[in-house]
């Protein structure tokens, strides 16, 4: 045995096989591949319209050791709250269902049915993978487009407005009654794999927002996404922190935080900023970190 | 035993019956009382099955689907604006192949607000690989539902089935109805075994079909839909063996055999119509109902029995504007090549009484028509058109 192996945290067991069907270099393999790492096989997995219906194959082929149930777009929640209740009824309590979407199917179109799922008290763990768009559609504006963002419904870029441009869903859905909630980047994987599993460790409706660079749609080298995703999070620009308890949490202090341009020049979907619109997304982020940590600061009170 | 009920209670006992496993419900009038009712029961303890609060009848559906795909029995009901709402998961129901089963209360959609009973919601859903049952009495409300399941469970069929209930006059009317030992119903339907199921041994995934496949995966929706016809005269005649009642299958033929002059016709409306027959029989006139119980799949061979008689009559309970009624224009499709006459009597619609009055008018009007020919294609019955008609 190589002697650096007891100092892997990543579960070896594979039960995402390479042969999917998504894009060079897109971020949603990689974060699904860790999540299912985390969770093992006693999973069954949803999903809506989007990349996520696309990358796990095309009948009869299928890239999942685990069971995986397709359904309209807007009803993620409401297809989770349904396997829950008949895995239940089966005896099959042990295993953890996954409703898998993208931002578009959340924020927007699905905001309504995973709303009734947390209402409902659903035990199921909800991950949205955000690439910022509708980006199965070929880039357009979702209610998680970062402000000044270029996409194809945007094309003079997102308007910059007071806030970050992104719904914050995280937030809504903490108001909402979520027992658990995070956010994880891709490339931070052992943060990911334990956040997962801390979310597996808990009864009802949790909450995972991952962020997964979208080479195509954000207009950037594919080699790329890892350098990108990570300097998503250590600009400030999708900051990690978790909800649990009635607490918000850093789960990743950045020091030394780089300015955003440092992101943003590595994405065409940006190159049409002035130096003032960088300045003023700069104000929004620095703006956004600040009422973070404040809602974790009062927490701690 | 017989006990008096409403057909939204009937229809909630006959969920029980079926010993359901996943109900996901939503309100919408004239329906909620069915929900109310198996809420009560499961609340009460009377009734093993979970029972979820949604926030939409299209996530109702799709919880169901969810569900279904684990293996659980589904139920829900919904009505109107609520099965509108469910088109795009209707068809992801049938098209994956989930045996669910619903009561429709039938109603008509809006705009304007009309929360009163006909049958454009069902209609509009004609087309979504559902089965479609129209119902005459409470009674076979309880007993379709049962034999809905067994029909729609069936491996050679796995399609969702809707049972339609004539709002407010099924729905909210109080009627005897004979509610079977739940021993005989185990008899007669068999728990949900489907194959495959979800197994975490063995994962799949039914996911995204490519041209290559996709002609292959509708044929075999069309010709299960079209084999599903004789599973449903089967389960109509194992239904009678067990149970002592029977329906006819796809159509029920009332005194047609000698009639000159047959009117088809679905839902409660086919209760008026016999009564009127009758009636007129009494007078000489040779009229007779044919009921139509199943639309989806059309029972274009029993339609096709009608070729012989010199007038048949379709009554619409709804209209595709355009051009007729669906039902006409489905009877008339079957009865091709034959040289009767067809026509379309319209009406009943957002809630006005089809009475006794209409429906001689009807009969009467198809014998005359037997002798003069056909006067029009598509007769609205009781139109207030200032004629002096109706």
């Amino acid at each position: 045995m190589d002697e650096r192996t007891p100092r892997f945290t990543i579960p070896h067991e594979e039960l995402m096989y390479p042969g999917h069907s998504a894009c060079p270099g897109c971020g949603e393999p990689i974060a699904m591949r860790f999540l299912l790492k985390a969770l093992g096989p006693r999973t069954v997995m949803n999903v809506p319209a989007g990349c996520c219906a696309v990358i796990p194959g095309v009948w009869p082929r299928f890239s999942l050791k685990v069971p995986l149930i397709d359904h309209a777009f807007e009803c993620t929640g409401a297809t989770s709250s349904g396997i829950r209740a008949a895995l239940d009824v089966k005896g099959m309590d042990d295993v953890t269902v996954v409703g898998w979407a993208g931002d578009g199917g959340t924020v927007d179109i699905g905001l309504q049915s995973l709303s009734g799922a947390v209402d409902r008290g659903t035990d199921f763990l909800y991950v949205m993978y955000d690439n910022e768009a509708y980006m199965n559609t070929g880039s357009q504006c979702s209610g998680s487009t970062p402000c000044g963002a270029w996409t194809t419904t945007t094309p003079g870029g997102k308007a910059i407005a007071r806030r970050t441009g992104k719904k914050r869903i995280l937030e809504m859905l903490v108001e909402n009654g979520i027992v658990y909630g995070a956010t994880v980047n891709i490339a931070f994987p052992e943060d990911l794999i334990e956040r997962v599993r801390t979310a597996r460790s808990i009864r009802g409706p949790k909450f995972l927002h991952v962020f997964s660079p979208c080479p195509s749609g954000w207009r950037m080298d594919p080699s790329k996404t890892i350098e990108v995703a990570s300097l998503a999070t250590r600009t400030g620009m999708f900051p990690l922190y978790e909800y649990r308890d009635g607490q918000y949490r850093f789960t990743k202090e950045i020091k030394n935080r780089k300015p955003v341009e440092e992101y943003l020049r590595l994405q065409g979907r940006f190159r049409h900023l002035s130096p003032e619109q960088i300045a003023e997304v700069q104000e929004l982020i620095d703006q956004g970190l600040e009422d973070l940590r404040a809602r974790v600061e009062a927490g701690r009170k | 035993m017989i006990d008096a009920l409403t057909a939204n209670q009937a229809a909630a006992l006959a969920a029980k019956l079926a010993r359901i496993e996943v109900a996901a419900v939503y309100p919408i009038t004239p329906q909620t009382t069915i929900s109310e009712k198996l809420a009560d029961m499961v609340a009460s303890g009377g009734m093993d099955a979970r029972f979820m609060l949604m926030e939409s009848e299209h996530s109702a559906m799709s919880a169901l689907i969810g569900a279904s795909y684990v293996g659980a029995r589904t139920f829900t009901a919904t009505s109107s604006h609520g099965l509108a709402l469910m088109h795009e998961v209707l068809m992801w129901a049938s098209g994956v192949r989930r045996p669910i089963v619903m009561p429709v209360a039938a109603r008509t959609i809006g705009g304007p607000w009309n929360i009163w009973g006909e049958h454009m919601d069902v209609i509009t859903e004609r087309d979504v690989g559902w089965m479609q049952f129209y119902c005459e009495n409470n009674q076979e409300v309880l007993d379709t539902i049962l034999m809905a399941y067994r029909v729609a469970e069936d491996p050679s069929v796995m399609l969702p089935a809707m049972v339609v209930v004539d709002g407010f006059i099924l729905t909210h009317t109080v009627d005897a109805v004979d509610v079977p030992e739940q021993g005989l119903v185990d008899d007669y339907l068999p728990p949900f075994r489907p194959d495959p199921v979800l197994n975490l041994d063995d994962p799949r995934r039914f996911g995204l079909v490519m041209p290559d496949w996709w002609t292959e995966f509708r044929y075999r929706i069309a010709t299960d839909m079209e084999g599903a016809k004789e599973r449903i005269r089967e389960a109509d005649r194992e239904f009678g063996r067990i149970f002592g009642r029977r329906y006819g299958g796809l159509v029920e033929h009332y005194r047609t055999e000698d009639a000159d002059a047959v009117l088809v016709v679905a839902g409660s409306a086919a209760g008026t119509a016999k009564e009127v027959a009758d009636r007129l029989r009494d007078e000489g006139l040779m009229v007779g109902v044919a009921r139509l119980r199943v639309f989806r799949p059309f029972p274009s061979e029993e339609i096709a029995e009608l070729s012989s008689k010199r007038v048949v009559g379709v009554f619409d309970r709804s209209y595709t504007f355009g051009d007729g009624g669906a039902m006409y224009n489905e009877v008339r499709s079957a009865l091709h090549g034959s040289d009767n006459i067809v026509k379309n009597y319209v009406g009943g619609l957002g809630g006005r009484d089809v009475t006794a009055a209409h429906m001689e008018w009807v009969f009467r009007n198809m014998l005359d028509i037997a002798d003069k020919g056909l006067d029009r294609r598509v007769e609205w019955v009781g139109l207030r058109d200032g004629s002096g008609r109706w």
